[in-house]
């Protein structure tokens, strides 16, 4: 049910991130060649590279979209210690006959003394602000005061992690009963038994952040991590990709009654672990409504995880990072996941040096969101819109000499256990 | 029976899809689109198989009688393999002579079509005379066959006692060996008794064990309740271990068995499409079946499948209109999810946009609508149309933005001395008051258009209002007042005295303000010295004009008049 398509990328080198736009027509790679290449979808399904140029002094490792009210805007983070914001430049006309448009850096954002390894915007209701999170283990969070100025970007907050932060994920939610959050995720290697992921949460009353809970249990060094969307739920859900896949909810207890204002702790439990990768998984990416997560790992797949009306999750997807299908079956893969190139040891499979693979959906686009994400539908899409259904089969009625009438079956997802 | 027609619309549009498929595989040229259309066809069909069966099952809730007659209908349309060996047949000159003619005869009995088997019979009687006797006797059995009927004629016990005696019948005539000599009509007798192995033997002309149990029951036990199917569905006898049941008979079996949630399940996991889950699902649970068996997620499910099927219908350019229908009747989170997803669909033009924000308007998403437009107003914006902006960041409600737009435009304005978006701004009405800069930008194109009309006394009683009234910001004082210049230097004295001295007081106020500019533009003294220069001139020049006509205005109001 997945069908693949290969875009070459022409980087001259390891593509580290690939992120979607919030609607999912436009797409940016970054890489160790120090550039960044925008891509745009035309109407005909095809990507075009409209922008490529050089951003960093060093590898970029990481590149994403502010929400759309704010115009086009980039950030970049890369190993020259240093996070870019960019805005679209919209051109001559001439420009655009060609298909091209440009970029221009807003501003520089210094204060790192190593690698700055994630930047992640901040949901929009909290305005034009970014997180970014380095080596050293700090996470910095700036804020535009004025978003049609985007040269002038303030250190609101400085959080100092203790352990090297390898990503950072902010809580998408926009609910009132919750207050800003963040996830940091730390890929520390050192024998320490040290939680690999802490939660930080604003705090009204102090306007700091301050460390609301650490993920024990998480030891491991941690690639990515990412909130999911929240559907009015009053807990929260968070992906963790480490040595195996795992998904925890955090649902925040009664807030104690001496220090009103003061942190939630919250209940946390593992609703998944996955281990099916085999290896280290990569990149963890969720659609927009939060009902599909996809992972990637150095087993070259990525995998798509869906819970159940009774909230059982389980596997119900799989595709080779060179797009051929699992198991043998004659489907391909169609499907969205700018999942993640992460790995560095996947030199040629996933995003490996000149190409970038990605999947999508047969109809229109993939949603947006950096990543994979926003794929809603992920799952075979309904038949009367486009022959997805190419290798069921169900040769039903129509010419089977076979004493029995059905002779093949329906359709099989590889590991799809539905509803 | 209101929900029964419901089924059956879905079983007709099933089939009028199917009809459409098998019209473009035959059309297709290109083989392996032919082979993609026809696989369609073949799924299409399945669907409406099961489909059939739970209508016939679950929705009508055929009880036990009509239950059997319903079945006999599904399968005589599902079993389709034998259509044309029939139509060869009965097409031939000379049936009974056809080398399948027997078969044909069997597939009428085994479909339990006794007229037309009947009919068929009469033919063989005619051409061997020998056989009369066998044949009328047969002919009576088959004429004679109780059969459930649909009226109210008769009880179910009725029916079984009446069709216990034909049993016997029949029975008594084959041991008596009455149709020794024809074996062709005795294995029809050994099927009207409902002998397995007679039946088994025409395999082939069942093609599968769904046909099989139907035709098991129907001359073995015709008054079988829904409930007893389960009895009697089993697949071995009919497969004989040869080969495996498939997704589809596993799902027909579940049916057979009323394993509702198991009939879903397995058609989620076999189908490729959520449509078909989705809506089967929600039809079951209009018919308060699910929730009657008791498992707290009866309609829980319903909505997950809805949700999912929707979710997928908005990956489409243009179905995704029929997602939000979908989103409407999920009571719990289909809100949200429709929030979730308007959001992100992309939006190529404007009537797309409005599309969705009227979508969005009806529903009271008031965030996503204010999204939307911010998005559009940016999107404009940085496109330099400003004044599609403008009217985007109104529909927002953005007074900041709007503010923003408003001295673009301003700006434009003293650049280039005149406006674009002239229409916009003449018709903003009561939306100018969204922000002060924007009920300023609309009352100063106002003042020209009065200008511009030449009713000066209006225009310049706005003009002084602008600025008396603070609706001017500062930074524009200068530009009003020149705009004043012509006014004041008319030949005829448009400003009342009374009008000269405010203006007069407002070029003071504004003057009385740059003192302490000058201490800001010491870093760019040449610049700030040209500024300085130009400003002097001009605020010389008003003076000069304000007293002037103060001068002309008291002399003019002074006069008596007629004098």
């Amino acid at each position: 049910m997945f069908v693949a398509r290969s875009i070459a990328a022409d980087h001259r080198d390891l593509i580290h991130d690939v992120s979607f736009d919030f609607h999912g027509r436009r797409m940016a790679t970054c890489s160790s060649d120090q550039s960044v290449k925008v891509w745009d979808k035309s109407e005909n399904g095809d990507w075009h590279c409209t922008a490529s140029w050089k951003t960093h002094s060093g590898s970029v490792w990481r590149v994403t979209w502010a929400h759309p009210e704010f115009g086009q805007v980039l950030a970049s983070c890369s190993f020259d210690r240093t996070a870019a914001v960019w805005e679209e430049i919209v051109g001559e006309s001439n420009d655009k006959l060609r298909g091209q448009s440009h970029w221009v850096k807003r501003t520089t954002l210094v204060d790192s003394r190593t690698s700055v390894t994630d930047v992640k915007f901040a949901p929009k209701h909290m305005g034009l602000m970014l997180a970014t999170c380095s080596a050293d283990g700090v996470v910095r969070i700036y804020e535009a005061p004025d978003v049609m100025n985007l040269s002038q970007w303030s250190l609101q907050h400085e959080i100092s992690c203790k352990l090297s932060c390898s990503c950072i994920s902010w809580n998408p939610s926009s609910s009132r009963a919750h207050s800003p959050m963040i996830a940091v995720g730390s890929d520390d290697n050192s024998p320490n038994i040290l939680a690999k992921v802490q939660i930080y949460e604003y705090n009204e009353n102090t306007r700091k952040y301050a460390k609301a809970e650490a993920l024990m249990t998480v030891t491991d060094p941690v690639h990515d991590i990412a909130f999911a969307p929240n559907l009015g739920r009053s807990f929260h859900i968070l992906a963790v990709a480490t040595k195996d896949v795992r998904i925890f909810t955090l649902k925040p207890l009664r807030k104690e009654l001496t220090s009103s204002g003061g942190l939630t702790k919250f209940e946390i439990h593992i609703v998944a672990q996955f281990d099916n990768h085999n290896s280290q998984v990569w990149r963890v990416s969720w659609n927009i409504t939060g009902t599909v997560l996809a992972s990637s790992g150095d087993d070259g797949c990525v995998r798509l995880w869906k819970a159940n009306y009774m909230d059982n999750w389980k596997c119900t997807g799989i595709l080779k990072g060179n797009g051929s299908p699992v198991n043998g079956n004659s489907q391909q893969g169609i499907f969205n996941a700018s999942l993640g190139s992460a790995n560095t040891s996947l030199q040629n499979s996933l995003n490996g040096s000149s190409a970038s693979r990605y999947f999508f959906p047969p109809l229109d686009s993939p949603r947006a969101g950096s990543r994979w994400s926003s794929h809603a539908q992920l799952l075979p899409p309904p038949p009367l819109i486009e022959h997805s259904c190419d290798a069921d089969t169900a040769n039903l009625q129509y010419a089977h000499p076979r004493r029995r009438c059905v002779s093949r079956p329906l359709n099989l997802l590889p590991e799809n256990e539905g509803v | 029976s209101r929900l029964v027609q419901v089924s059956k619309n879905y079983r007709s549009v099933i089939r009028a899809c199917m009809e459409d498929m098998h019209q473009a595989a035959l059309s297709a040229r290109d083989p392996a689109l032919q082979s993609q259309y026809s696989t369609q066809v073949s799924i299409l069909s399945a669907m409406e198989l099961i489909w059939n069966l739970c209508e016939i099952l679950f929705v009508e809730a055929a009880a036990a009688g009509p239950l059997m007659l319903r079945l006999l209908d599904w399968v005589r349309l599902h079993i389709c393999d034998v259509d044309n060996m029939v139509r060869e047949v009965l097409s031939s000159e000379n049936p009974s002579k056809h080398e399948l003619f027997w078969n044909v005869v069997d597939v009428f009995v085994l479909q339990g079509r006794m007229d037309e088997a009947r009919h068929l019979l009469s033919k063989e009687a005619s051409a061997n005379p020998t056989s009369v006797n066998m044949y009328k006797i047969l002919d009576d059995l088959m004429k004679k066959m109780p059969v459930p009927s649909l009226g109210n004629t008769q009880t179910l016990t009725e029916m079984e006692l009446k069709w216990q005696h034909w049993h016997e019948e029949c029975q008594r005539y084959l041991q008596d060996g009455t149709f020794a000599s024809n074996s062709h009509m005795e294995s029809i007798c050994k099927i009207l008794l409902g002998d397995e192995r007679a039946i088994l033997e025409r395999k082939e002309l069942m093609t599968t064990w769904y046909h099989f149990l139907v035709t098991r029951l129907l001359y073995s036990h015709p008054t079988v309740k829904p409930m007893e199917l389960r009895l009697y569905a089993q697949m071995d006898l009919f497969l004989g271990g040869e080969s495996s049941p498939e997704p589809l008979d596993t799902i027909l079996m579940a049916a057979f068995e009323f394993e509702m949630h198991q009939v879903i399940k397995e058609c989620s996991i076999a189908l490729s499409n959520w449509w078909f889950v989705a809506h089967l699902t929600d039809l079951l649970d209009h018919c308060k079946l699910l929730q009657s068996h008791n498992l707290y997620f009866g309609s829980n499910m319903r909505e997950f499948l809805l949700l999912e099927y929707a979710s997928g219908l908005f990956s489409h350019h243009s179905l995704w209109q029929l997602g939000v229908d979908y989103f409407d009747h999920c009571p719990e989170y289909g809100r949200v999810y429709l929030e979730l997803h308007i959001e992100r669909i992309p939006l190529n033009t404007e009537q797309k946009a409005l599309k969705v924000l009227r979508i969005c308007e009806q529903r009271q998403m008031h965030e996503q609508v204010r999204s939307i437009c911010k998005i559009m107003a940016m999107k404009a914006l940085r496109n330099n149309r400003l004044g599609s902006a403008l009217s985007w960041s109104i529909r927002a409600k953005d007074a900041a933005f709007a503010t923003l737009i408003s001295d673009r435009f301003l700006k434009d304005y003293c650049e280039r001395g005149c406006f674009s978006d002239l229409d916009l701004i003449d018709n903003l009405g009561p939306s100018m008051l969204l922000s002060d800069r924007l009920t300023f930008l609309g009352k100063y194109r106002e003042f020209h258009r009065l200008y511009g009309e030449k009713r000066f006394s209006e225009a310049a009683k706005l003009l002084l209002m602008l600025m008396t009234a603070h609706i001017a910001p500062c930074s524009f004082w200068m530009t009003l007042l020149t705009d004043a210049l012509p006014l004041l230097e008319h030949k005829e004295v448009i400003f009342s005295a009374e009008q000269t001295y405010e203006l007069m007081r407002c070029l003071e106020d504004l003057t009385a303000g740059k003192v302490d500019k000058q201490k800001f533009q010491q870093s760019n003294p040449t610049s700030a010295r040209f500024q300085d220069d130009v400003e002097t001139t001009k605020v010389e020049m008003l003076r000069l004009a304000l007293a002037r006509n103060l001068a002309r205005v008291i002399v003019k109001e002074g006069t008596l008049e007629g004098s």
